[in-house]
């Protein structure tokens, strides 16, 4: 049992006919994802890709059982898909979009809070969450690592593909890219939680880069209450202050948000953090060699 | 985005926010012309985009035309925290009763917008809530609600503002929050703002940043754009739609994805570290995912025409778009050099991680590309690089 995407989460696609919905709608289905329709207002009662289109992510859970939406709408629609999912009351919306202000973000998680929580949203401007072996939600290549007992929480992509790929023949319960924005649904602490909780991860990886303070956060929590062996890296030691990143959140403004105050938060509660994304996937290595 | 004090002045005044009448002067003339049109003592104050100007004698009261000019004259030129002062306010003296601090501002951590408001304004605001928090008020704003008067009457109450200011601050509160939310601003802050001596609650200064994400709906943004301080570089690469920060080093770096980008600024500025010289990062640079022959020709123009550069460094991780397929794009990305005119002069460093990397691997030797190097690994890639660079390439 994997955290939050399993073999049996049925997914529908929000934005499924546009082009990058239409081409990662196909990657999922190929990973043996359970994608079961999409969702576009304007074309309902359409097939896609052999799927569905239902008008609403409402009428799309009522008639396949969804409980996982992916998202790939535009930024200035994103808002708007959000909402409906959380009206929705789906446990799960994974939101892909890239560029979403974070006006619209804030909203939109606030909304979700005054619904109760009942919707979990991970991203905006995340890959997403796989699970090697059972499903893919989102645009993690799927064929890059195998399924193991190693748990990753990140907000980078491709350095969360990085340590996937280096660390492929130990394999992973679970993969979430939760997202470089400065706001964002799923956060590192979630992640920690529910990998802590979850009897089939043994070992935690978490990827964390400049901007904020969630890693410090996490640090805080990883004290109290995760006692799985984690390792960390952190990109950005060398950013300059105030420039940001190519992600929106990852930006040092004065002295707050440094690579280097993130890795001593973290080495001061005992994880091991490592200087290169292989240095790291050595050091996850050696705890799960030794197991 | 960050704007300069006058254009958040006038984006206030545009909102009804009362701010004292000045003009922008990029000379000392101006400055004099300006003092002319205005009424009595002016403050010259320098346009730049960072905190301290006062500290810094960025800051001046001028008691007529030609004091303003020898003022602005002092004040334009002026390096204040590595920017230079290009353009001075000058502006209406105010008669000051007291002064307030008050900003809007993104709460990352916990995913809300939040209100400062401080009856002990004028001063450095983290330097308040670090010796006397009691006299900062932080007030979460709940988005879905937002501020309408009462809530910024109750803000300007917490914050320990006076009885008769408090009409006037909660006022200029409301029309900052429609600042805020209307511009898709992540920070909107007025520090001092001020009770003059005939009870009007005015902002004497102003801070501004914008949301780049919401750029889509808010066209009239672009026109704050500071095209004269922007890096040609980075101006040319933005034309290009391309993902760069220039950076103070000789080694190139292009990359997919902007965690894998920093991080190879990281893992290239340690290697540098072995080498004379220490060659560091001269850029950043996401490709993005697709990684296409296009996107990589246009970065490896910008690259290669960055005059620091040495040696570049090209970092791929294969994921959706296979190595091969990067690969393929680098071998096209060089012959459409080759047609624009253009000599690959520099060692390129490659490494292909990922699907297909042997694939990649093996277009890439096949080309026998001038130049290029194959490296396997990341860590090692980034030494060769730095190395390349330090020996002059």
């Amino acid at each position: 049992m994997a955290i939050w995407l399993t073999e049996n989460s049925k997914i529908i696609v929000q934005g499924m006919t546009g082009a990058e919905g239409t081409k990662h709608t196909r990657r999922m289905l190929a990973a043996g994802a359970k994608v079961v329709g999409g969702v576009n207002a304007r074309k309902a009662g359409i097939t896609h890709e052999g799927l569905p289109v239902f008008g609403t992510v409402k009428e799309a859970m009522e008639q396949t059982g969804a409980d996982v939406s992916v998202v790939f709408v535009p930024p200035a629609h994103t808002k708007a898909a959000v909402r409906e999912a959380i009206d929705a009351e789906i446990p799960l919306c994974v939101v892909i979009t890239e560029g979403v202000p974070v006006h619209d973000t804030t909203e939109f998680w606030a909304y979700a809070v005054s619904k109760g929580n009942k919707t979990r949203i991970i991203g905006p401007n995340c890959p997403g969450i796989a699970s090697p072996g059972a499903s893919n939600a989102g645009i993690i290549p799927a064929d890059i690592t195998t399924k193991g007992r190693i748990g990753l929480v990140s907000k980078s992509g491709t350095l969360t593909y990085q340590l996937m790929y280096e660390l492929r023949d130990i394999g992973f319960s679970t993969c979430v890219g939760i997202g470089g924005d400065p706001v964002i649904g799923t956060t590192h602490i979630d992640a920690l939680q529910a990998f802590q909780e979850d009897p089939e991860t043994d070992a935690i990886v978490m990827i964390g880069e400049i901007g904020g303070d969630a890693e410090e956060r996490a640090a805080a929590y990883i004290e109290q209450h995760v006692t799985k062996p984690v390792v960390a890296y952190v990109a950005g030691f060398t950013a300059p202050e105030g420039k940001t990143m190519g992600h929106a959140g990852a930006i040092v403004s004065g002295s707050a948000g440094t690579a280097q105050a993130k890795k001593e938060a973290l080495e001061k509660v005992g994880v091991r953090v490592g200087r290169t994304p292989s240095e790291t996937a050595r050091l996850m290595r050696e705890i799960m060699s030794g197991r | 985005m960050d704007l300069f004090e006058h254009q958040a002045k006038e984006l206030f005044a545009e909102y009804g926010i009362p701010v004292p009448r000045g003009i922008v002067a990029h000379t000392a003339e101006e400055a004099r012309a300006a003092a002319e049109q205005l009424t009595g003592r002016v403050v010259v104050k320098a346009q730049v985009k960072t905190g301290g100007r006062g500290k810094a004698g960025g800051v001046k009261v001028a008691d007529d035309a030609a004091d303003a000019h020898a003022k602005a004259t002092q004040i334009l030129g002026m390096d204040i925290k590595g920017h230079t002062v290009h353009k001075v306010l000058v502006e209406e003296a105010s008669q000051i009763a007291e002064e307030y601090y008050f900003s809007f501002l993104l709460d990352r951590a916990n995913r809300t917008f939040l209100a400062i408001c401080s009856a002990s304004g004028g001063m450095d605001i983290e330097e308040v809530a670090h010796t006397a928090p009691e006299k900062v008020a932080k007030v979460p704003i709940d988005p879905l609600t937002g501020v309408d008067r009462a809530k910024a009457r109750e803000i300007a109450v917490a914050g320990g503002l006076p009885q008769q200011a408090l009409e006037g601050a909660a006022e200029l509160i409301e029309k900052l929050w429609a600042v805020f939310v209307d511009e898709d601003a992540t920070l909107v802050e007025v520090n001092p703002m001020i009770l003059s001596a005939d009870g009007q609650v005015k902002a004497l200064d102003g801070k501004v940043t914008l949301d780049d994400n919401a750029n889509f709906r808010q066209p009239e943004h672009l026109a704050y754009v500071d095209k004269a301080a922007e890096d040609p570089l980075e101006a040319r690469a933005k034309e290009k739609h391309l993902n760069y920060v220039k950076l103070d080093g000789n080694v190139g770096i292009i990359g997919n994805g902007a965690g894998l980008v920093m991080s190879t600024l990281d893992v290239v500025a340690y290697a540098g570290e072995e080498f004379p010289g220490q060659p560091r990062p001269a850029n950043f640079l996401d490709i993005g995912g697709g990684a296409s022959a296009e996107v990589m020709a246009n970065g490896l123009e910008i690259i290669l025409s960055d005059p620091s550069v040495k040696s570049v460094f090209v970092n791929v991780f294969g994921g959706i778009t296979a190595c091969d397929a990067v690969a393929n794009g680098i071998v096209s990305a060089f012959k459409l050099l080759e047609s624009r005119g253009e000599t690959v002069t520099h060692p390129l460093v490659v490494r292909l991680d990922g699907n297909n990397a042997a694939l990649g691997r093996q277009i890439l030797a096949d080309a026998a590309l001038p130049r290029v190097e194959l490296v396997d690994t990341m860590d090692e890639a980034a030494k060769r690089a730095a190395e390349l660079a330090a020996v002059g390439a």
